[in-house]
């Protein structure tokens, strides 16, 4: 048994942190906060120069064919950094589907734009209010065409392509719903950007009019595929949440200790102490399972669903936590445009939402487990 | 990142797996299987005399105190080897708790600070349960302020003579020697004036009594000193030492406490998975479901906590404070699950007894023992400070009384 990362992925950790401590300063996430541009374009750029955007991709279809481990920990840093680009919609969503799914000529189209920079992908399943769920899915696809409305798309209004989930049948049955590749800038598709929680990170309503979409997968398996994609992609969001957790942390830590009240840091109050102490235990059970998490993808294990929720569930938490409380931590100055927590705070509550909420995934896990135990 | 032994790790389980099978107490399996949260129930033997005879097979076969080296009654076993055997030797191992605190705390306080003649003559009997250790820390006024205590021991020629009350020493009764911190020098600040010794049980002038506890049971006791003799040879480190002797103890006890948690996870599952309300099972009840994941999720977090720790003890890192948030989570999970299953039992959830309606009590057991899982062994509050002073860095606490003497410092506060 070895549950670590090995060197080499701690030397990728290392590497990433480095380059987004350089290219992605709270400096730079501002720029898109305050809505002077949808996204760090130079940012991602820089992502696929360095390889991070392919890194789970193979290479021959243009990526480093390292593998989910890898991403993982470049995963971790993105969120620490909270980096204002669409890393998760593209790469844990999109692509992931691609890989799943995809044909060789689908592949061959996207995958190696994906790990250039060239193209930005996301993944339109949600109509509106609810969780994941197959009667969620009205969208409908018939002749080669899609009608209907998807809101919220990550990323949707900067993305050039979707994967998007469709009706296809009325059985009331999960075989009722295909996956579809739509060209998002060709015809028939109306995008509206929205205004969200976390405006470092893009929403958007797509109206699809007739919109031209090929298949993804086969026809009626496009529940049992975005289960999957699900799946890894709550694996891969849990590093983005521990790494977002534990710089809320550092931020909360760091605060104490230059902060004067009562002619001492506040960091010396107990008040205080046991509220970052109580950061650190949910950080740290966080990371725990997404260590786990890591594991079960990398290996495509059959523990992955279980896994994947209970990743997804801790980290989640986690975050939500850390965000909250280092605003507390810093009292009044945490509260201000001006200091960072906020941004943190809103990553982690749109995260919560971003693949299901905290109550559908504890719905997934109980499921999962019993599964288990019954087997 | 994988599970899977490596083919060295494989021999050792196949060789460990196939010692088991020949030489486990069978006649246990099914007890012990049913003994749970830590409570382990043997209707007609007594638990000490069927765990002494398993620790006895296990020494003579090797299998005893693993991670130990070879000479002291060990196996020299890597931490690795360690964690397979714990797998395999399954509910046996519940038979290992009277010698917990002797393998876990005051063994390697031994081996830390004893003389190798006292290494050679104790560890070895400590390993195959020939004698039981207990530790004698705590003291009616020196709980978390264990650096308080007021047990004096004074030189008297070649030996020490101790007087004074230690409080909260489980397995005192059944135990051969006990690890004592004691006050060698009142007239220094409280962390200077302290020792550490280990002491024969039955020397004269000490005496057991049982403390009968907040849930109506008898665990722990109070041990009184007067005029107990101790050699000199039975001091670890030197005179004025004992604080830094006992951060050994005290860290080892986090560890070793948290290594064999009960988070009473499994429990909770398995009762919400039975148990019919009033619109159907309780694990179909979507408030149920939530509690439950999110105790599964701490549960889970805590094992892969404790995997990272054992990966990173086994490239040579040691143990940090870090540990520490194994007791601190499960502490609260056991009385938040007790106190919830209570809940979803309703009117029948007051009953203690053997009730078919309350699984024969089990959760209420839970509930009224839980409070001391939150304070043996470093209270909730100890522990977030030690987190947050250790491992974040935080500054300690002002202390009032650090630079004072300890016969300078008040005792009373009204």
């Amino acid at each position: 048994m070895n549950f670590d990362f090995s060197d080499d992925q701690k030397q990728l950790r290392d590497q990433a942190r480095k380059f987004l401590t350089e290219k992605c300063s709270p400096k730079a996430v501002r720029v898109v906060l305050d809505g002077k541009t949808p996204y760090d374009k130079e940012l991602w750029k820089g992502l696929a120069e360095m390889g991070f955007l392919g890194v789970a991709i193979p290479e021959e279809f243009g990526g480093a064919g390292a593998g989910h481990l890898e991403l993982c920990v470049i995963a971790e840093e993105m969120g620490r950094a909270n980096a204002p680009v669409p890393f998760s919609s593209t790469v844990y969503l999109a692509a992931e589907a691609l890989l799943i799914a995809g044909s060789d000529a689908q592949k061959k189209k996207w995958l190696p734009a994906i790990a250039s920079g060239e193209a930005i992908g996301t993944l339109a399943l949600f109509e509106g209010k609810g969780n994941p769920a197959p009667k969620n899915v009205k969208l409908t696809a018939a002749n080669g065409v899609l009608n209907g409305v998807k809101k919220p798309v990550p990323d949707g209004a900067i993305a050039d392509f979707a994967v998007v989930a469709a009706r296809t049948g009325s059985s009331g049955r999960d075989g009722d719903i295909s996956l579809f590749l739509v060209d998002l800038k060709a015809g028939g598709v109306e995008v509206k950007s929205l205004t969200n929680l976390d405006p470092t990170r893009g929403q958007a309503e797509i109206t699809f009019k007739d919109a031209k979409a090929e298949p993804l997968g086969v026809a009626g398996e496009g529940w049992s595929i975005l289960t999957e994609v699900l799946d890894r992609a709550a694996v891969l969001c849990a590093f983005e949440q521990v790494g977002g957790a534990d710089r809320a942390l550092e931020m909360g830590r760091d605060y104490a200790l230059d902060r004067i009240a009562f002619g001492r840091q506040i960091g010396s109050f107990q008040a205080i102490k046991h509220m970052l102490a109580d950061m650190y235990v949910s950080a740290t059970l966080a990371r725990s399972n997404s260590y786990y998490g890591a594991w079960a993808l990398s290996t495509n294990a059959a523990e992955l669903p279980e896994a994947a929720a209970a990743a997804r569930i801790s980290a989640t938490q986690a975050f939500q936590h850390c965000a909250k409380n280092n605003i507390q931590v810093h009292g009044g100055m945490g509260f201000t445009w001006e200091f960072d927590c906020h941004m943190y705070y809103r990553r982690a509550n749109a995260m919560a939402l971003g693949l299901g909420s905290l109550t559908y995934w504890e719905d997934q896990l109980i499921d999962r487990m019993r599964k288990k135990n019954a087997a | 990142m994988n599970f899977d032994d490596t083919p060295q790790e494989a021999a050792f389980r196949e060789t460990a797996r196939k010692w088991i099978t020949a030489n486990a107490p069978k006649e246990f399996e099914q007890e012990l299987s049913k003994s749970s949260l830590g409570r382990i129930r043997l209707a007609k033997h007594d638990m000490v005399e069927v765990g002494k005879a398993w620790q006895k097979k296990k020494a003579e076969g090797g299998w005893a105190c693993l991670h130990w080296p070879k000479e002291y009654g060990g196996r020299g076993a890597t931490p690795i080897e360690r964690v397979i055997w714990q797998q395999e030797e399954g509910v046996y191992g519940k038979l290992t708790q009277p010698f917990q605190i002797g393998e876990g705390m005051c063994g390697p306080t031994v081996m830390a600070w004893g003389t190798e003649d006292a290494k050679r003559r104790y560890l070895p009997k400590l390993a195959s349960g020939e004698e039981i250790w207990c530790q004698l820390f705590s003291e009616p006024s020196a709980g978390s302020d264990v650096a308080g205590l007021r047990t004096r021991a004074e030189k008297k020629g070649d030996v020490w003579v101790v007087d004074g009350q230690k409080i909260w020493t489980s397995g005192a009764h059944y135990s051969d020697y006990g690890l004592l911190i004691a006050r060698t020098d009142p007239n220094v600040p409280k962390h200077k004036g302290l020792t550490m010794f280990f002491l024969d049980m039955k020397s004269p002038g000490v005496e057991v009594r049982p403390i009968k506890q907040a849930n109506g049971m008898q665990e722990f006791n109070e041990v009184y000193f007067t005029d107990v003799v101790i050699p000199d040879s039975q001091r670890l480190g030197a005179v004025g030492e004992g604080w830094s002797v006992s951060l050994t103890t005290l860290m080892n006890e986090r560890m070793s406490i948290g290594a064999r948690l009960a988070t009473g996870v499994p429990e909770m599952f398995e009762f919400c998975s039975n148990l019919t309300l009033e619109d159907g099972l309780a694990i179909d009840d979507p408030a149920v479901r939530s509690k439950l994941a999110s105790w599964a999720v701490k549960s889970s977090g805590l094992k892969y906590t404790s995997y990272r720790a054992i990966s990173a003890l086994s490239k040579g890192e040691r143990p940090g404070p870090e540990n520490s948030i194994g007791k601190l989570v499960s502490g609260m999970m056991l009385q938040d699950i007790a106190t919830y299953a209570m809940d979803l039992q309703g009117a029948a959830g007051v009953l203690t007894g053997s009730d078919e309606e309350t699984v024969h009590g089990q959760f209420q057991q839970m509930l009224l023992s839980s409070p001391s899982m939150r304070i043996a062994g470093g209270t909730d509050e100890i522990l977030r400070n030690i987190i947050a002073e250790r491992v974040l860095g935080l500054p300690g606490d002002i202390r009032v009384d650090k630079d004072v003497p300890y016969n300078k410092i008040p005792t009373k506060g009204r």
